[in-house]
């Protein structure tokens, strides 16, 4: 009744082509963006942005990076976790290195050396296909780990190893409070997702479509499978990268190569599974499936005052998490997004379905 | 229309969830308590030595309340928080907590220490790293909030090359090889094991361990190929009972391989039981202590009454029991000293740095306290937020840990340099201005 496009009409090709074609995806989108940056900075408590929502932001913005991949051109992936690691790292020596440069530059360009290494991992994926380039992958996992961990000029001859990121500044204001942070954190995740969503609808988004549904038949049809997989490892580690660089400086502070080890790279693609593959709006809800329930599932007894041990607590917590996560792949195996969209389907239906 | 419902119901769910916690975190905040929050991990890898550690640690704390009815008639209120030894749960349990204004926060880790370092100075919460943490950090007018009370791992390893020193006469030649788990604990002593490399002659072999640490048969074949004279144990967690097991299969000599503090107790060497007998560690002062009035508080004040936090009254006074203990002594003794200066009042974390820095507690004071000879006498000061380096050996015999050497202390003619010029690299990078120290009272 509320959710129903009907007397919407389409008359241009402008208006058939927008992002979100029906009217009350508009609204609520522009509406929830106003709450995002106008009204969240305002009531958010300090835990709530340093430990819920930079860190969900960041992760959905790494997940969105991964699904490009994945979800969109069919190249499994168990490298994210490297990717990520080349964002923080180049982004850290580039702050040390040349510290006039500009925060945002510094992102930006941690970004473009993941898409140089990532474009370099992502050649083999020419000859080999599924299973064993994930392995590929993971092989750039455990070098960049190496890397970081051995070869102490990335460090800056740190003696243990943690480096640790300079004071944010971008154009003469620092960005220190949770909130500013937060804001930071918002555009970044905003100009990235809108960004992948236009790439995705468009010629090249088609192109890795094609390319994931059947390499052989896009060849076929003309799209070059050279082009078509490395831009789409170029574009994913880009984003990785820069979603690496922001974990770094934004929500950690100071890290040491753990932070990127294959269980970050296994945690990004447990997201973009559950999330929904091929689905920008998955990345999200994938993240914060993993990155919230979890918080959440460790708090809920003190919140509902059942006193237990610390311990019991956390065997709950990965006990009843892991139980969700083969819940939601049995109940919809194509991820958050899907149930999402049927929810939405039905909603337009809805008070008479058929 | 029936997953609708389903996504629908959770969704309230979890929004009830949401305002209830909010509800939670401001009803927790008493006015008359001072807060500790408490990082643990009962739970992973880690748990076999995160246990004791925890137990200890909540047990001082009830111990207080149970006893002296707080520190000085104002109630200690503390909530554990497990981190999995992971630095990102490690920080957010970090900022869980801090809404309600802990003064002094312990995590046990030296990773959640590295990440909570720039956090702490803006918050006013002072970090205490009793035996662990960062080594630069004993150099307090860079770093004014942390404090590596007992000894850094630096002091730790400059002791223990102090021993073999001692035994071989010169260490010319020698080989000593550094097994250590791959992060920034494991990663600490290396600098100081190389500068002293360079002064003594001998040849550092440096040998990780990736986490969990359970895969170490590559480690112990090159230790077989390379013979070391010694070998010193940097591990944590089911590392050290691997690192032992492992030792034996290649048949290296136990009495030659020396562990750091927290990779010489009982968990460490009980899995491999009699063939690790003839294992060493540097002792951070104490070791499985059982008989001094402390414990025989908590047993009269707790267990006796069914409220210990140990599973079994036996844990109490094992080695990682007392350390767990002996912090949560010097978090009250600083809330204590700041008490002495502002008042016998719930003093904020700003007040109890103050006391933190000023500690003094001498051999009578710690054994009033009921803690015998267990705590060296330690006075700290803004440029030693360190307060005492002092340790010994204790070997284990297949039963019971024992004292096998004489006091060390390590050697801050070559530490002090070493510290204030990383510090100084610190303050450069994160543009602090260094206090004075002269000015500081």
């Amino acid at each position: 009744m509320i959710y129903r496009e009907t007397g919407q009409f389409k008359t241009t090709y402008a208006s058939d082509q927008q992002l979100f074609p029906i009217l009350q995806d508009r609204i609520f989108v522009i509406g929830f963006l106003v709450f995002a940056f106008g009204v969240m900075p305002f009531i958010g408590s300090e835990y709530l942005f340093r430990a819920i929502l930079i860190p969900f932001l960041i992760l959905s913005l790494a997940a969105i990076g991964l699904n490009i991949l994945v979800g969109y051109c069919g190249q499994v992936s168990l490298g994210t976790g490297a990717f990520m690691a080349i964002g923080a790292y180049s982004a850290y020596n580039l702050a040390v290195r040349v510290p006039d440069l500009n925060l945002v530059v510094v992102l930006l360009l941690a970004g473009v050396f993941a898409t140089v290494v990532g474009v370099l991992f992502g050649i083999p994926s020419l000859r080999i296909k599924g299973f064993y380039l994930a392995v590929a992958t993971l092989a750039a996992q455990f070098f960049v780990d190496w890397l970081f961990a051995r070869v102490k000029w990335f460090t800056n001859d740190s003696s243990s190893g943690n480096v640790s990121a300079p004071p944010l500044e971008v154009f003469g204001y620092g960005i220190d409070t949770p909130a500013q942070r937060y804001l930071f954190v918002l555009a970044f995740v905003c100009v990235f997702a809108l960004m992948a969503r236009n790439l995705v609808r468009g010629a090249i988004g088609r192109s890795w479509m094609a390319t994931r549904d059947m390499d052989v038949a896009a060849e076929v049809i003309g799209i070059r499978p050279m082009m078509a997989k490395l831009s789409a490892f170029a574009v994913s580690s880009f984003i990785v990268g820069v979603a690496g660089a922001l974990w770094a400086f934004v929500y950690l502070g100071s890290w040491e190569p753990l932070a990127f080890d294959v269980n970050r790279s296994f945690q990004l693609l447990f997201m973009v599974i559950i999330g929904g593959l091929g689905s920008i709006l998955g990345s999200f809800l994938g993240a914060a499936f993993i990155v919230i329930l979890p918080l959440m599932l460790n708090q809920l007894p003190g919140w509902l005052g059942i006193p237990l041990s610390t311990a019991m607590i956390s065997h709950i917590e990965f006990m009843v998490f892991g139980a969700l996560i083969v819940f939601f792949l049995i109940v919809e195996p194509r991820g958050l997004a899907r149930l999402w969209a049927i929810g939405k389907e039905k909603l337009r239906l809805w008070p008479f379905p058929h | 229309m029936k997953s609708t419902m389903r996504v629908k119901a959770a969704a309230v769910a979890l929004a009830v969830a949401g305002a209830f916690g909010a509800v939670h975190e401001v009803a927790a905040q008493s006015a008359n308590e001072i807060f500790l929050p408490v990082l643990v991990y009962r739970t992973g890898a880690y748990a076999p030595n995160g246990i004791p550690w925890a137990d200890g640690y909540v047990d001082y704390l009830k111990l207080v309340n149970a006893r002296d009815g707080g520190v000085n008639g104002i109630k200690i209120a503390f909530e554990e928080c497990e981190t999995g030894y992971a630095t990102d749960r490690g920080v957010e349990c970090y900022e869980r907590l801090k809404s309600k204004k802990p003064v002094i926060v312990n995590p046990l880790s030296t990773g959640i220490t590295y990440a909570l370092t720039d956090k702490v100075a803006n918050d006013k919460i002072v970090l205490f790293t009793t035996g662990y943490g960062r080594a630069d950090s004993v150099d307090g007018s860079v770093f004014a909030w942390n404090f590596p009370l007992l000894g850094s791992y630096w002091s730790a390893a400059d002791m223990l090359v102090q021993h073999v020193k001692k035994k071989d006469k010169s260490l010319k030649g020698k080989k000593i090889a550094l097994v250590y788990h791959d992060s920034p604990y494991g990663k600490e002593p290396i600098k100081l094991l190389e500068e002293r490399a360079r002064m003594e002659g001998y040849q550092l072999l440096l040998l990780p361990v990736t986490h969990p640490g359970v895969e170490q048969k590559a480690t112990w074949l090159q230790i077989r190929q390379q013979r070391p004279d010694y070998v010193f144990l940097w591990g944590w967690g089911v590392m050290n009972s691997t690192s032992i097991k492992e030792a034996i299969a290649v048949s290296y000599p136990r009495l030659q391989m020396y562990g750091v503090w927290w990779s010489s107790a009982e968990p460490d060497v009980e899995p491999a039981e009699m063939a690790s007998k003839g294992y060493n560690g540097i002792a951070l002062g104490h070791s499985d202590e059982k008989d001094f009035p402390v414990h025989k508080d908590l047993l009269k004040h707790l267990y006796d009454k069914g409220q210990g936090t140990a599973k079994d009254k036996k844990d109490v006074g094992s080695v990682l029991y007392n350390r767990g203990m002996i912090s949560a002594m010097l978090s009250i003794e600083a809330i204590k000293q700041a008490q002495s200066k502002y008042g016998k009042r719930v003093v904020t974390g700003e007040e109890v740095r103050w006391g933190a820095e000023n500690l003094n507690l001498d051999a009578g004071k710690i054994k009033a306290l009921g803690f015998g000879d267990m705590v060296q006498p330690l006075k700290t000061a803004c440029n030693d937020h360190e307060g005492v380096r002092r340790g010994r050996v204790h070997t284990w015999d297949g039963k019971d840990w024992s004292y096998t050497s004489d006091w060390y202390e390590a050697d801050m003619k070559i530490l002090r340099p070493m510290i204030q010029a990383s510090a100084k690299a610190y303050a450069a990078e994160k543009k602090i201005t260094q206090r004075d120290c002269s000015k500081e009272k």
